[in-house]
């Protein structure tokens, strides 16, 4: 993914002259330096100093240029403040993203991975939050945030090459990737393809809903898969607190109150694995979701 | 050739001795916020010399086009002496100056630490620590629009706890950024006690030297001395450091060097013996 996030910023490089990339000595795992090289003009890298970076991000666009700041996601966070305090209560232009997000830094442990990022980054005014899945949608998704006005967050994973999506992607628009009527999963970022495998050859009829934009939700989108299916099922490689499966339960419970099952992390820290077996514990894999989607149509209500 | 320089000194005499004036008028406008409302007013008075004077003559703004691309920039990093920028920029003629009654109330542009609602403000501040990075983000944009634009960042000593203010330090001689002057106020007051008691920040002179930024010290009330050492700032090829000695509480006496000041209303009384210090001193000066 990490791949197609620095050839999306390629391509915006060449079209956007107040484009600016900035790095905290992560230029080469991140695929930032490819704009590096070829534009070291409008490319900063900063050392190890997430806070410095998001702050210089911040007089950059205080001064109309248009800056996207890349961090590994867990430190990133390290800078959480001065996203709070100087680039979301402004709205100031400001891309940050935060790459081998999720469990995806496996092997490098639960210092590395970061399962709380999108709950940070959601509970601030102002802010959008993305979290695509797809190749190509990553590409879309950096230009996206780029074009529109305002912070956003997008965090990727590391290694996943994920290609499931038909459609180009939409800030704010959640896609329905499977009809079906038994039950709703909500995903995004790399585990919508295990959903798509668990739905394939299912018990029960499924509808995946991918949902890339966490913030703002798409809830006329959620709302109507709930309303059609009557029970719903959410995946994504982050803390089941906080994320787009609290995103969606809070829209849920108060427009249509069905039992949401929220998959995730549960709440604890990750520890060091391959990026497989991690998904097998915390039993994101398509055999799990699989099971979860035959329950939570069984225990659904009839209304 | 001689009587142009006399001239030019003549005026320069005349453009301090108007700023002297306004800055008595700032001093006055602060403490009547300061009757109305609890604040920051040690704090903003040990700094209102030199914000008044980057102001007033030596930045290059336009009160009337707040967003004027070419402007220099003025980030107060040190936010809580929110009440000080206001009354200046009230001052300047950005806002009109009744509207600084409403610092601090509800729905005002004046909000307690500054944000981009007050036009003329260039920079939120209020967390401390954050002034230079972003003050270098504006340098770098100055320098890849190729802008003779310049970016000054007053901070203060017990923001200098922070460690993002060692990072940017590090980064802003990295980048060579020569348009970008930092001032400290050093008033030796931070919110608990004493700076030095808090946490020792000397020998706060050389720290900055051996990060790499040309240093000053300077009376921070002595305008005339304030503005050699901007003047001097310009002629620099790195970024510049200028540790601006201050009295917390500066004009009024009760208030001031001393703690008590941090965050206060005046009382009838106190306000009373306040301006009457304020315009004795008018007088003398």
């Amino acid at each position: 993914m990490r791949v197609a996030f620095g050839e999306g910023l390629l391509e915006l490089g060449e079209e956007l002259e107040d484009l600016v990339v900035l790095t905290a000595d992560v230029a080469k795992p991140t695929q930032a330096i490819g704009f590096g090289e070829r534009f070291p003009h409008r490319f900063l890298n900063v050392g190890i100093a997430e806070q410095d970076m998001v702050d210089i991000a911040a007089g950059l666009a205080l001064s109309e240029k248009v800056p996207v700041a890349v961090a590994f996601a867990p430190f990133m966070m390290r800078a959480w403040e001065q996203v709070r305090s100087t680039i979301a209560r402004c709205s100031l232009n400001v891309k940050l993203v935060g790459t081998h997000s999720g469990l995806s830094a496996s092997d490098e442990g639960a210092s590395h991975q970061s399962l709380e990022d999108v709950a940070l980054m959601r509970v601030l005014p102002n802010m959008t939050v993305v979290v695509p899945g797809d190749r190509e949608e990553v590409k879309e998704a950096t230009r996206a945030i780029v074009e529109s006005k305002g912070p956003a967050y997008m965090r990727i994973g590391r290694d996943e090459d994920a290609r499931f999506l038909e459609e180009e992607f939409r800030l704010g628009r959640a896609v329905v990737l499977k009809d079906g009527s038994d039950v709703a999963v909500f995903s995004n970022g790399y585990l919508t393809s295990e959903v798509l495998a668990a739905a394939e050859g299912a018990p029960v009829d499924a509808m995946v809903v991918h949902v890339p934009t966490v913030k703002p939700l798409d809830s006329s989108t959620v709302l109507s898969a709930a309303r059609k299916t009557g029970a719903a099922v959410c995946v994504e490689e982050h803390s089941v607190i906080g994320g787009m499966g609290s995103a969606v339960s809070e829209l849920l419970s108060e427009e249509y109150p069905i039992r949401v099952r929220r998959m995730g992390v549960g709440d604890t820290f990750g520890e060091s694995g391959t990026y497989r077996e991690l998904l097998e514990k915390h039993r994101l894999t398509a055999t799990h979701i699989r099971e979860a989607m035959v329950e939570a149509a069984k225990r659904r209500e009839t209304r | 050739m001689s009587g142009t320089i006399e001239l030019a000194d003549l005026k320069h005499a005349t453009d301090v001795q108007k700023l002297k004036e306004r800055i008595r008028q700032v001093q006055r406008s602060l403490v009547e916020m300061t009757s109305a409302m609890g604040v920051h007013l040690g704090s903003s008075l040990s700094c209102l010399e030199v914000i008044a004077t980057l102001y007033f003559l030596k930045m290059r703004h336009a009160p009337h086009r707040p967003q004027w691309r070419e402007r220099d920039r003025f980030i107060l990093s040190k936010g809580h002496a929110a009440p000080a920028l206001y009354a200046v920029l009230a001052e300047a003629g950005y806002f009109p100056k009744e509207e600084l009654r409403t610092l601090k109330r509800i729905g005002s542009r004046l909000q307690g630490h500054p944000d981009l609602r007050a036009p003329g403000v260039d920079a939120p501040s209020g967390s401390l620590g954050q002034g230079i990075s972003i003050g270098i983000g504006m340098a770098l944009a100055a320098k890849m629009r190729g802008s003779r634009s310049r970016v000054y960042v007053l901070a203060g000593d017990g923001e200098c706890d922070e460690g993002q203010v060692w990072e940017s330090l590090m980064t802003a001689v990295h980048l060579r950024l020569d348009n970008l002057v930092l001032i400290i106020d050093r008033n030796g007051w931070q919110l608990d006690d004493r700076t030095e008691e808090v946490k020792r920040k000397v020998p706060l002179r050389s720290k900055l030297e051996s990060f790499g930024w040309e240093t000053y010290s300077v009376n921070g009330h002595d305008v005339e001395k304030i503005v050699e050492v901007l003047d001097a700032a310009e002629r620099a090829e790195q970024p510049v450091a200028i540790i601006a000695h201050t009295k917390k509480g500066k004009g009024i006496s009760f208030l001031e060097d001393s703690n008590k000041g941090h965050k206060l209303k005046l009382s009838e009384e106190e306000y009373l013996a306040a301006i009457k210090e304020l315009e004795m001193t008018a007088k003398c000066a």
